[in-house]
């Protein structure tokens, strides 16, 4: 009874969203049967987009003009500094991985806009996406064909890791770091952690080349050829930590902190421990020091 | 404080310099440790120290049995997400070594009998006589052999010690060939090519050799990439096979010899950004290419900032601006980076027109 | 044909050895004794004292983890191939399976994944290379700092500080072996280090790589030095080392009973040998809790080596540090002139810099001997404080190391602390110069501070805790004596002597030659010693004593200490039922 305790508003963006537009195409198919039912996706769809792109460019005007301009032009300041890039010609892909992934809408700009909480809903997303795309032709939000790792033999995924890990180290890792850990880049910049993070947006950011990052289209690093970075990436995360704790995953510096740290720290107190003078008594042993000590050594003290 | 310096005099045995001002006390009485003179926490020590040599026992049990049990190779058993193999014979062998170590030392701390005892000190020289002794057997000896009186015997010798010494250093010449001009070519020059690469390129029926991706090998059209796109690329060379043997031309530690020097990366932007004549000359459409060998100590860059065309070394941080012929915009290399005059070839696919016009890598003494 | 040998003594001396029916162990260590003197050997060393405090076996972690390092590197030798020929991987291994790779690193991973305990192994002996390197500096920290290094030990030092050389030099042949990413990314790196050798640079780095970087000889060159020749020149310093130490015996902390002339503490036999026994099983063990906990070097995800490839965070192992920090902060200077190529940038910081700093350890016993004169012997040891100079003179070494790892590090701390990595170069480039002197200033201070303190504690006893109030209303606390013992110790020191010029002039009048050297001498001797706080003289420690005896007085017949005394409470100092503090 979940759908009836929705909000309007909900409820009616919700009725344009893809998934409803999916609706409609089945209702109308039931409803009017015939040719004309099977001519009626695509006006509705077409319908839908137009809509859906309206929507869009609300969203757009209250969240996002304010940087990038109200037809998304971009903005810049009186003193010349770029405040939010244009966004003509960025694609679906862009948008669905900035605001997906919580870069966007971005507090202040900076050398790097850091990841927050996600603001949009998925439908506002797919909206603000639509609208984005229809400013000038850009790459679209993949497939899930084109990252999914699902109903491939074993054979062919320990190939594609294979080839995936070599273009990985090839084009990723300079900045990525070995392991997905992230690195730095000039100016406060940095690389983020690719570790976990969903295959889509690994694909979306190889493709549009968010912020500072190089694009790899299509034509760069074929659909393919990403997969395979993809599945890597996903291997690196289902294997087991061979040798232990990753310390972070981010090479000899914190091995050599934890060597100091952990190491030289804990044999330090260990070495404490045996020069600690145990705890004393005051009761008296009835035969006393002299006798135990050897002639001989009493022989040097003197 | 300089004024109330006492008089120090410059002894032979230290401590006659040394004037106390207070008396040396002398080394306290010994005091007993519970252990010593209770029988119960004498008793208790000792079960703690065989309980601890016990443990080790159980460590080592333990060892054995993980090295049966857990498999390593294929299917790694694990422990949580981590190696199943190595925690365990690890923490196994630590309880062993570690119960060891506790036992041994609790067992000296706390059963061993703990006087201190005392050792004299003798001065670390010998004794005048012995000196004396020493210089005249050494005199005897320089004189029994004569060595003074020979200065012909003595100076062979020392000549011939001198050239044997030579010898060595004279036998480390085959370590390796000498540079020649090799750090001035690359494998873009076709002239370096051996006479297999030769007969794969008189197959070709082409002038030019290609820019290739990376990994796969592959050849690019300018249409294939986006504006903001960065290629890591090599010499088509190196993933060619022989057509007859089907063996790769270049292989092995040849192959890594010539990616250390040809390796580039492409990177395509606005060509109204390009500031350089040079860097938009020899561009083609926006694409621009750099050696990849960074002209600090030879690290391969290829952190590219897509909005600045900046590229930032891993290693050292030296950033180059791939807009500006490579300029040196910060860090500790001297050189910009060496530009490879692209264009296109017969077929419509990126090609390098030449060789790079410098050494590129890490500055040495003949560059120039 | 045989002898019959029952009648023919078996020493030469006056009566058989074997006289008596020995037992089986008894049997066992006369036959040896009467081949290598055992009994003697057993006489002198077995007793052999030494002193026990902790930081006199920082030294033996360095020992203990290079015994591991023998355990466990013998063990890689089994299945380590020194090899740089190439073919496709085929092992357990999946992600890098049909990948091409050397052997060496291929035989790397058959260790780590298909050798039980091989991981283990190889990652104990990562760590325990680390913690080597690390106890070397930590113990000659210690050394420097407690001026243990000085007369006779001076050869000791220099051993020493050959021994930390050598081993970085190991620890990177080592690191190097497994031919990976990270790894060749290092050599690389000392290439570029090689070639900017002046005129002869490219020789050697095609002389050091068999041809052209990287060749197919450097992994086998560098194995054989990495498990022969620096292990060899390792065992035989350290024999050399151990063999000084006993001859020379340890030096001590100063106290009641402990002088110049002996040496006091636990026989060899039995407790320090269980205590330094012990000590290998403890650092043994946690070498191996850190193999079996924490990931060192995980060669698989760096990949094979490929001089196109690199990773984010491309750095060497800490002891590296240094030198990657110096590499990296130094600025972009090169010359070319007359058809020639000098990289200042590479040459300063990865040749000239560390040997400076290398020659500064080294000649340190030396040039503190020349400026003080001192040509004693010493056993006894410096309390930090004592040598303020020198002690600030290792904080500012440590800040130096420490300014240049983090250098080392600066894409790590850019990326951690969301710093600008240009902004941390920028700001290095500037604080080697700056915070140095800084901390070389304050720890100096703070040195004299302390031995003021120390001065006041002799003098007018330690702070009780007690306020008191006067019947004025004014509040102080209450003093009291030390205990004898520890008023020794503190006194157990030498005066330091400032170095002072006689004359300019020779016998005749005349400027004398090395006064110029002299009067070097005089300042540094006065920069050294001129500001530290003195013990007080007995002189001075009888009028204090003096003093209370004479407040004492007046405070006879009142029932109350007289104005101005009420705190010191020196006549307390015999009266046995005031606790006196133990130290």
């Amino acid at each position: 009874m979940r759908l009836l305790n929705r909000p309007l508003g909900r409820l009616s963006r919700h009725r344009r969203g893809p998934v409803a537009g999916l609706l409609v195409v089945v209702l109308g198919l039931l409803l009017t049967g015939g040719l004309y039912a099977a001519l009626s996706p695509a006006s509705a769809q077409t319908d839908n987009s137009a809509k859906l792109i309206k929507q869009g460019h609300q969203l757009f005007l209250v969240g996002c003009s304010f940087c990038h301009g109200t037809n998304g032009q971009g903005v810049k300041t009186l003193d010349g500094n770029q405040l939010g890039p244009s966004l003509v010609g960025v694609g679906a892909a862009a948008v669905d991985f900035q605001v997906g992934t919580g870069r966007m809408p971005a507090v202040q700009p900076g050398p790097q806009i850091p990841q927050k909480e996600v603001t949009y809903t998925p439908d506002e997303i797919s909206a603000l996406a639509a609208y984005v795309a229809s400013l000038g032709p850009g790459p679209a939000i993949p497939n899930p064909s084109d990252y999914s790792l699902n109903g491939l033999s074993d054979q062919q995924l320990q190939e594609m890791i294979a080839k995936g890990g070599q273009i990985f180290l090839t084009n990723c890792t300079a900045c990525h770091n070995f392991e997905g850990s992230g690195g730095a880049m000039p100016k406060g910049g940095f690389a983020p952690k690719i570790r976990g993070v969903d295959p889509k947006y690994i694909f979306e950011a190889m493709l549009t080349g968010p912020q500072a990052m190089d694009t790899f289209s299509n034509g760069n690093l074929s659909v393919d050829e990403k997969r395979d970075i993809v599945a890597y990436l996903q291997s690196l995360q289902d294997n087991p930590d061979y040798g232990g704790f990753g310390m972070g995953g981010i090479g000899p510096v914190s091995e050599g902190l934890f060597a100091w740290i952990v190491g030289i720290g804990s044999l330090v107190g260990v070495a404490i421990w045996i020069a600690a003078h145990t705890a004393r008594s005051t009761t008296r042993k009835d035969s006393e020091v002299e006798d135990t000590q050897h002639e001989w050594e009493k022989a040097e003290h003197r | 404080m300089t004024d109330n310096l006492p008089e120090t005099t410059h002894d032979d045995h230290a401590g006659v310099a040394m004037q106390e001002p207070i008396p040396d006390p002398g080394l306290p009485a010994h005091e007993w440790r519970p252990t010593d003179v209770d029988p119960k926490a004498e008793k208790r020590a000792e079960r703690q120290v065989a309980g601890l040599f016990v443990l080790a026992i159980v460590g080592a049990i333990g060892f054995i049995v993980s090295y049966i049990a857990f498999h390593v190779g294929d299917n790694p058993d694990t422990i949580g997400n981590l190696g199943a193999s190595n925690v365990a014979l690890g923490v196994c062998l630590a309880v062993t070594l570690l119960a060891m170590g506790a036992g041994m030392i609790q067992w000296a701390r706390k059963l061993m009998a703990d006087h201190e005892i005392v050792e004299m000190r003798h001065p670390a020289s010998s004794s005048q006589e012995d000196r004396e002794a020493a210089v005249s057997i050494l005199q005897t000896g320089l004189e029994e052999s004569g060595l003074g009186r020979r200065p012909l015997v003595r100076n062979t010798l020392l000549a011939a010690g001198g050239i044997l010494g030579l010898l060595p250093v004279i036998m480390l010449r085959d370590l390796g060939p000498l540079p020649g001009d090799k750090l001035d070519h690359t494998i873009w020059d076709l002239d370096t090519w051996n006479a297999e690469m030769k007969a794969w390129w008189a197959t070709q029926n082409r002038t030019l050799q290609r820019v290739v991706r990376d990994v796969v090998g592959t050849p690019i059209k300018v249409t294939d990439l986006e504006i903001g796109d960065l290629v890591n690329a090599e010499p088509e060379v190196l993933f060619q096979t022989n057509p007859d043997t089907q063996a790769p031309l270049v292989e092995g530690t040849d192959l890594l010899v010539d990616k250390s020097k040809a390796a580039v990366i492409l990177h395509r932007m606005l060509p109204s950004d390009i500031v350089s004549s040079q860097t938009l000359n020899w561009s083609v459409d926006g694409i621009v290419c750099y050696s990849k060998i960074c002209t600090h100590v030879g690290c391969p860059i290829s952190l590219n900032e897509r909005t600045t065309h900046h590229l930032l070394c891993p290693c050292h941080q030296s950033t180059f601006d791939l807009a500006d012929s490579g300029r040196v915009l910060f860090g500790p290399a001297a050189r910009a980076l060496p530009q490879l005059e692209l264009t296109v070839d017969e077929e419509g696919y990126l090609a390098a027109r030449r060789d790079f016009t410098q050494p590129v890598g890490p500055s040495f003494w003949e560059r120039g | 044909m045989s002898l019959d040998t029952s009648k023919i003594a078996d020493t030469n001396k006056d009566r058989p050895a074997t006289a008596k029916k020995p037992n089986r162990a008894g049997a066992v260590a006369g036959w040896a004794d009467d081949r290598l003197k055992l009994g003697t050997l057993t006489k002198v060393f077995a007793r052999k004292v030494f002193p026990d405090h902790w930081s006199f076996m920082l030294g033996e972690i360095a020992l203990w983890s290079f015994v591991v390092l023998l355990l466990t590197g013998t063990f890689l030798t089994l299945w380590f191939t020194p090899s740089m020929s190439e073919s496709a991987y085929e092992g357990s291994y999946t992600q890098l399976r049909g990948v091409p790779m050397s052997d060496a690193y291929a035989s790397t991973l058959h260790i780590s994944f298909d050798v039980r305990g091989g991981l283990l192994m190889r990652q104990m002996h990562h760590w325990s290379a680390m913690l080597f390197i690390a106890a070397m500096f930590v113990h000659m920290m210690r050394t420097f700092v407690t001026g243990a290094f000085r007369k006779p030990r001076e050869l000791n030092w220099v051993i020493g500080s050959v021994l930390l050389l050598l081993g970085i030099l190991e620890g990177f042949a080592g690191y190097s072996l497994p031919d990976d990413l990270l790894s060749g990314t290092g050599l690389r790196i000392a290439d570029g280090l090689v070639k900017a050798t002046p005129v002869v640079g490219t020789y050697m780095s095609f002389f050091l790589f068999g041809g052209e970087f990287p060749g197919d000889v450097i992994i086998p060159r560098l194995y054989i030095i990495h498990v022969l020749l620096i292990p060899g020149l390792l065992l035989a310093l350290i024999g050399a080392h151990m063999l000084l130490l006993v001859f020379h015996k340890h030096t001590q902390w100063a106290g009641p009973g402990r002088t110049e002339q002996n040496v006091v503490g636990y026989p060899m036999l039995p407790v320090y040998a269980a205590k330094a026994g012990g000590f290998f099983f403890m650092v043994f063990g946690v070498t191996a809790l850190m193999g079996a906990l924490l990931s060192i070097n995980p060669i698989w995800k760096y990949g094979p080596y490929d001089p196109s490839k690199v990773t984010a965070g491309s750095q060497p192992d800490w002891y590296m540090g240094i030198a990657e920090g110096l590499l990296r902060i130094m600025p972009n200077w090169e010359t070319h002139i007359w058809g020639i190529t000098i990289s200042w940038n590479v040459m300063i910081p990865g040749q000239i810099i560390p040997f400076v700093l290398f020659g500064m350890i080294i000649g340190w016993p030396f040039l503190e001997q020349w400026v003080t004169g001192d040509k004693r012997e010493h056993h006894l040891l410096q309390r930090p404080r004592n040598a303020p100079t020198r002690t600030a003179f290792l904080a500012a070494m440590v800040t130096v190391y420490g300014l240049l790892w983090a250098a080392g590090g600066n894409d790590i701390l850019a990326t951690h602390f969301h710093w600008s990595l240009n902004s941390i170069t920028y700001f290095m480039r500037v604080a080697i110069f700056v915070i140095p002197p800084i901390v070389f200033y304050v720890t100096r201070r703070w040195c004299i501070g302390l031995q003021r303190q120390d001065n006041d504690r002799l003098l007018h006893g330690y702070e009780t805790g007690i306020i008191m109030r006067s019947a004025e209303g004014g509040y102080t606390e209450r003093h009291l004596p030390i205990s004898e013992a520890s008023a020794y110790t503190l006194t157990a020191r030498n005066r330091d002597e400032i170095h002072q010029i006689e004359s300019d002039v020779d016998e005749n009048g005349v400027a004398a030659p090395d006064t110029r050297v002299a009067r070097i001498r005089a300042k540094l001797s006065r920069g050294m010693f001129a500001d530290n706080v003195q013990k007080p003289t007995a002189e001075e420690l009888e009028e204090a004593r003096h003093h209370a005896e004479h407040e004492h007085e007046l405070e006879t017949g009142l029932d109350h200490p007289a104005a101005g005394h009420e705190f010191d409470d020196h006549q307390l100092r015999d009266a046995g039922d005031v606790p006196l503090r133990q130290h």
